[in-house]
């Protein structure tokens, strides 16, 4: 199992480099990158002397030195908008971020997860049927269009939910509604699955046949083999769940990660959206790793499996 | 196995040749869509930047508007009708570009990591996983931020989401016909690389790369009208599904219609090729794992 961490440890760290790479690659492409990065009101003196410091005479190789340890040292410009340290002004909106994708992935789990399991056992039936209806509907909706809809519905028809901002927690319902419902579709779908694949399997019968209530075989034997696949997918949906933020903030005028990156895109305050792509890279690197993590541990197969197989 | 077995086999088969009638319907709009795409010109009754100021967000003629504008009229009084006719025509079409490409390029890729192997292959991979990684929106706003908007990068961008579930795909079945007996006899006979590919393979996982694309097309349509309804996708006098929407938000208030038209139109389509999909999938490719 060590190894098996080390592999996705050195993977992780590869996609990291991967994208760092690229983002370096972009900037160098798209001209020249004091150009790009500082003020466009900065005096020429100023100027020349920070290209000179961030090495931008020097051959590209070492340029990509500097860069790697200006990364490491967390400095990647100051916002053109402010002049604060761009990275500063990233950090500063990731709690809200967190706030709001956190409530919709338990929103999304208390919802998605419950219909997901009725639908299995329920197969072929009108309550499956129903439950796929909702899976569908959760990968086609376009979220702004739901956002659109909700507000309609919540905020200009019945009047009881504010629309934009984030001071009060009435604020957070329909940004995690909007990004929870497609992600319980979702969810629901890959449970549903998940849940199918494990009860056609022969230990189930076996449990069965032993005379365990069917109550017992769902909660003590199904769900923790269920679980296992369950819990690789939402370490994919963490991405779709930052994707989404950028849209669902946007709309809410809910002050995150998203948000700020839209912002900084409509405004090329460029030292913030580079540094808002390097976080979020960042994130999603983290989280794919914790729950590699967390598979290895739940599933002692995993290890061996990779071992086999390299 | 004796005939029982087949016997049974063969009903529910029977059943399932017959198209369901959710994807008749879903196939009917999409051949709608394509058509009003291509016949844009000649299906909207205005062009979509004609002003008719004095008739300013009139509600469609159906719920009292005026009856010259059958979906109603926006804040600077343009038919949505003709505006919504157009925008189809630009999201369907990007969408279909950026598929292409997208599957152009994976394609190209997998095809690629399969016949050289080696290191070739696992640095591609590591590309591939480092996308998979990274949602397609924040590398599209990535390009946008530091190359500006033009239409020919946008549609770039667009067909960046998905180009690493074709390389993905693509790999594994090739190195799997790789394998197969035919493929042997048909090199041992002297065939050429290119002709392998062109002639042999390609015929193979065809189908495969069909429900491939259609499984991504809906996300394609998604990032485009995404883009564009956060005001960094096709720019105005243009117009689009999602910049309609990004535009309508500001008036909901009081002419809910400019917003909501545009957004069922991106509903249905998504839906229909959703639907389509799955449907092509399990018809097409049983062995093709599911999309989500």
């Amino acid at each position: 199992m060590i190894r098996f961490l080390l592999i996705r440890l050195v993977r992780a760290l590869v996609t990291l480099f991967i994208c760092v790479t690229a983002v370096f690659l972009l900037l160098r492409v798209s001209g020249d990158p004091a150009a790009i990065l500082l003020p466009p009101e900065t005096p020429p003196a100023v100027r020349a002397e920070i290209s000179r410091s961030w090495g931008l005479d020097r051959p590209l190789i070492e340029q990509f030195g500097l860069y790697l340890k200006a990364i490491s040292q967390g400095s990647l410009g100051y916002s053109f908008t402010d002049n604060r340290p761009a990275v500063d002004v990233v950090v500063e909106s990731l709690p809200k971020t967190f706030l709001l994708g956190s409530f919709a992935l338990t929103f999304a789990l208390l919802l998605g997860l419950p219909l997901g399991i009725i639908a299995a056992l329920r197969h072929n039936t009108s309550i499956d049927r129903g439950v796929m209806a909702l899976a569908v509907f959760g990968y086609s909706v376009p979220i702004f269009f739901l956002a659109i809809l909700l507000i309609l519905l919540f905020a200009l028809s019945l009047r009881i939910l504010p629309s934009a901002g984030s001071a009060t927690w009435a604020h957070l319902v329909m940004p995690v509604l909007t990004l929870g419902l497609p992600l319980a579709g979702r969810i629901a779908r890959f449970t549903r699955t998940s849940a199918l694949e494990v009860l056609g399997k022969p230990f189930i019968r076996t449990a069965r046949a032993k005379g365990v209530r069917r109550l017992g075989v769902i909660l003590w034997h199904a769900a923790p083999n269920a679980a296992v696949p369950l819990l690789m997918y939402l370490g994919i949906e963490i991405g779709a769940i930052l994707a989404g933020a950028a849209v669902t903030e946007t709309v809410f005028a809910w002050p995150g990660l998203g948000r700020l990156l839209v912002e900084s895109v409509a405004v090329r305050d460029l030292p913030v959206v580079q540094a808002a792509i390097l976080v979020s890279t960042f994130i999603m690197v983290v989280s794919n790793l914790t729950f590699d993590i967390f598979h290895a541990v739940l599933d002692p197969r995993v290890g061996a499996r990779e071992w086999s197989a390299s | 196995m004796t005939s029982p077995s087949l016997v049974s086999g063969d009903t529910p088969k029977k059943i399932e040749s017959r198209i369901p009638w959710l994807i008749r319907l879903s196939i009917a709009w999409l051949i709608l869509m394509i058509v009003t795409a291509l016949a844009a010109d000649v299906l909207a009754p205005y062009s979509y930047k004609t002003q008719d100021l004095v008739a300013r967000f009139k509600p469609p003629s159906w719920l009292g508007g005026n009856e010259k504008y059958f979906l109603g009229t926006d804040q600077l009084g343009r038919d949505i009708l003709s505006r919504t006719i157009y925008a189809i025509r630009t999201s369907i079409l990007i969408a279909i570009a950026g598929t292409a490409i997208g599957a152009m390029i994976g394609t190209t890729i997998g095809f690629i990591a399969a016949r050289m192997r080696g290191w070739v292959d696992q640095t591609l991979m590591m590309l591939v996983d480092a996308q998979a990684a990274m949602p397609a929106i924040f590398l599209a706003l990535g390009f946008l931020a530091f190359f500006g908007n033009n239409l020919f990068l946008f549609i770039l961008m667009v067909s960046l989401d998905g180009w690493e579930r074709y390389a993905r795909l693509v790999r594994g079945l090739v190195v799997s016909e790789m394998t197969s007996e035919y493929i042997r006899a048909v090199e041992a006979l002297g065939s050429k690389a290119p002709r392998i590919i062109f002639q042999h393979i390609l015929p193979n996982i065809a189908a495969s790369l069909v429900v491939q694309a259609s499984l991504n097309f809906p996300g394609t349509i998604l990032l485009e009208t995404s883009l564009s309804f956060l005001g960094l996708g096709v720019q105005p006098p243009g117009t689009s599904l999602g910049l309609m929407l990004g535009e309508g938000r500001r008036y909901l208030l009081n002419a809910w219609w400019i917003a909501v038209i545009p957004g069922l139109v991106i509903l249905l389509t998504t839906l229909s090729m959703s639907l389509f999909g799955d449907w092509l999938r399990d018809r097409l490719d049983p062995t093709l794992e599911s999309r989500r």
